[in-house]
């Protein structure tokens, strides 16, 4: 067989010189990667229209691995970059894709003020439980009791429900999914690429490394294994059943809502209104 | 009735120098800015908001300065040229984006209508307190570029020529206004559209076609890589993390780490005699010069021309770029000069730019804070004392 017939069927979509990654063996990040690029692949997406965005952490280096213009910002601002440019270019599919500390710790604030705009933009937020790339501290979403390197006696904070919070912000899509739930979850990031609006994915993914070695999750296959054991699908759409905690991880689709405006169109409505108006010299511009 | 363009409203007015600035962005062809309010820069995005959607542009208010500047780098790489506004707790925000900005080599201008400081501080006072944050600010080697108007025209002058630096040099450039220049109101003139037009000054474009286009490989000549931009096809990557000329992450390289950062810094270093400016008043016999910025180089200059008429060979020294400092002129001036007064509204930023290019024993610091600053009468009495 020719070494060209041996490729990979999504090395077109990943950047060249870019890959290996940089992830840890058992890592569920790739699988996210992996489950987004056949969401594209089957979606037919123009990769010279999409952009991906990402923050910091290990998630935040998955920009570097799309073959997409793509930007790896700073800790926590993925959002907002995301926000400019999906503002200047409305046509763009904009996705950022990051970790839980990224998004909802030090760049909780600008996920809110997106999800309330209702700006047409995925965010896939692959939620380990903890800090990975800097040594498996303590995060937003680390379990109450759970041990993290920072955490030597057990976690004594409640962690944030990111499907409530993203509900209650006001996304237009949101739904759960863990990385033993590949197809699901490519499902989904192909449905939310169709959305227009506010639409976040949360993914639980493994982190043998940084939370589950201090956690009896020892290798990816105990920790892939408590997943499936705790995982349970709905399909009932109510994000107050979207529980989640160690001994059980309520997955599916929880709210799907068509018709709320989109901030991009307000805007260009308003900057078009606004336009006419003012060329027709029906607003004074004098100083 | 006959309506000119909505993008330049050539025209002599009366306005205050937040609004000059906002005029002169839109004149210098911004069509983005993203802020959050803040005095004593507020009436700027105000303006802003007023005034982009008439041309087309977008205008939005972020959750903090954070995002501000964050919206601004992807505006920028979205195609625009964009801007935002802010004071001093705004600024100290916007500083690890400006890294960002400069580390991805984005065109942006960023307003700073300076305030009384630390903190809080004095949110309607005038200071220049934020000279050093200025070139400081963000952690890492890097150059930038930051003008100091003294009038409203110059809050328009100046912001447009803010733009063409950005663009020219692909790297943040702040307008470091003072609250005094930015409330005071006085006459501004708008030239013809056309006039400003051939000033204007736009970034650099791929000249190759995707696949060989490396978004971060410099010309040889001004160290400036062209730029490609979101949805153009090249599949661009851009990060903060040390990155080679294809944007190839290297934080395992220290030659890859030294020749990214040198370019950073040399891209300005090496350009200084086309960046920056100055004026120079009666330098050539001066034994006292005043070293002066923003709006106390314009008591600095009222101070001199008395002092003349009474005889003392003074001359003032007005950076108007203040980053990069006109550490040449200050040093051949400095040589020859007996004393050289700063008065600058701190307790001692630009005085210490002074003192590295100046013996220090002949350097005199007139510190002044608060609500005030330096009168022409102040300036000549220590004028007066330096000279004798």
């Amino acid at each position: 067989m020719l070494a060209a017939e041996l490729r990979h069927p999504l090395e077109k979509y990943t950047r060249e010189g870019m890959i290996p990654h940089i992830w840890c063996t058992g890592c569920g990040n790739g699988i996210v990667l992996n489950a987004f690029l056949r969401a594209i692949d089957e979606l037919g997406l123009d990769m010279d229209k999409l952009a991906v965005i990402s923050g910091i952490g290990c998630m935040g280096r998955i920009a570097g691995y799309i073959n997409a213009d793509a930007f790896h910002t700073t800790h926590g601002r993925a959002i907002p970059l995301a926000f400019g440019v999906k503002l200047v270019r409305p046509d763009l599919k904009v996705v950022v894709i990051s970790g839980d500390g990224d998004l909802f710790a030090i760049g909780g604030n600008h996920f809110i003020h997106a999800a309330r705009r209702n700006v047409d933009m995925l965010v896939i937020c692959a939620n380990n439980f903890n800090y990975g790339m800097t040594g498996g501290q303590v995060g937003p979403t680390t379990p109450l009791e759970a041990f993290t390197t920072t955490t030597p006696y057990g976690n004594i904070e409640h962690p944030f429900n990111l499907v409530h919070l993203a509900a209650a912000a006001g996304a237009v899509y949101v739904a759960r999914w863990t990385v033993v739930h590949p197809r699901r979850l490519k499902e989904s990031i192909k449905k939310a690429l169709q959305k227009r609006g506010f639409s976040f994915i949360e993914v639980i993914s493994v982190c043998t490394e940084g939370f589950g070695r201090r956690n009896r999750l020892r290798t990816a296959i105990e920790f892939m294994h408590w997943l499936k054991r705790v995982s349970v699908i709905t399909k009932r759409m109510d994000p107050s059943e979207a529980y989640i905690g160690p001994d059980r991880i309520v997955v599916g689709e929880f709210v799907d809502i068509e018709g709320k405006p989109e901030y991009t169109e307000l805007l260009r409505a308003c900057i078009e209104d606004v336009r006419r108006r003012a060329e027709r010299g029906e607003i004074r511009v004098a100083l | 009735m006959e309506r000119g363009r909505l993008d330049v409203l050539t025209g002599v007015w009366f306005t205050i120098g937040d609004i000059a600035c906002a005029e002169g962005a839109i004149a210098a062809g911004c069509r983005f800015f993203a802020g959050y309010p803040i005095t004593p820069a507020s009436e700027i995005m105000e303006r802003m908001a007023f005034r982009l959607p008439q041309v087309g542009g977008v205008y939005v208010q972020m959750e903090d300065e954070l995002a501000s500047m964050a919206a601004v780098i992807g505006a920028s790489w979205a195609g625009v040229k964009a801007m935002t506004a802010t004071s001093g707790p705004g600024f100290s925000l916007m500083q690890e984006n400006i890294g960002l900005a400069v580390m991805t080599e984005t065109p942006c201008v960023l307003v700073n209508v300076m305030r009384g400081g630390p903190s809080t501080g004095q949110p309607t006072k005038m200071g220049q307190q934020d000279v050093m944050q200025a070139k400081w600010g963000s952690h890492g080697d890097y150059e930038l570029i930051a003008l100091a108007p003294s009038s409203v025209q110059e809050m328009f002058d100046f912001t447009i020529e803010a733009f063409n630096y950005a663009e020219r040099y692909r790297c943040p450039v702040i307008v470091l206004a003072d609250e005094t220049v930015g409330h005071m109101r006085e006459k501004l003139v708008i030239p013809e559209p056309e006039e400003i037009e051939k000033r204007l000054v736009s970034r650099k474009k791929p000249r190759v076609p995707p696949g060989e286009f490396a978004p971060f490989m410099p010309d040889p000549e001004d160290l400036v890589p062209p730029m490609a931009c979101f949805g153009e096809g090249y599949h661009f990557y851009a990060t903060g993390l040390t990155h080679d000329e294809w944007g190839k992450v290297r934080t395992d390289s220290a030659e890859e780490q030294f020749k990214l950062v040198a370019r950073l810094c040399d891209k300005i270093r090496k350009n200084k005699d086309k960046i920056v400016k100055y004026e120079a008043l009666w330098l050539d016999d001066a034994d006292v010069v005043v070293v002066a910025y923003g709006i106390v180089s314009r008591s600095a200059r009222a101070a001199v021309a008395r002092a003349r008429e009474e005889g003392i060979k003074a001359g003032l020294l007005r950076p108007i770029t203040i980053w990069p400092f006109p550490e040449e002129l200050m040093a051949d001036v400095g040589e020859r000069a007996k004393k050289v007064l700063v008065a600058e509204v701190n307790y001692g930023q630009l005085v210490r730019e002074v003192e590295r290019r100046v013996p220090w024993r002949k350097v005199v610091f007139l510190p002044k804070l608060g609500e005030k600053f330096h009168t022409a009468e102040e300036l000549l009495r220590a004028i007066k004392t330096a000279a004798r």
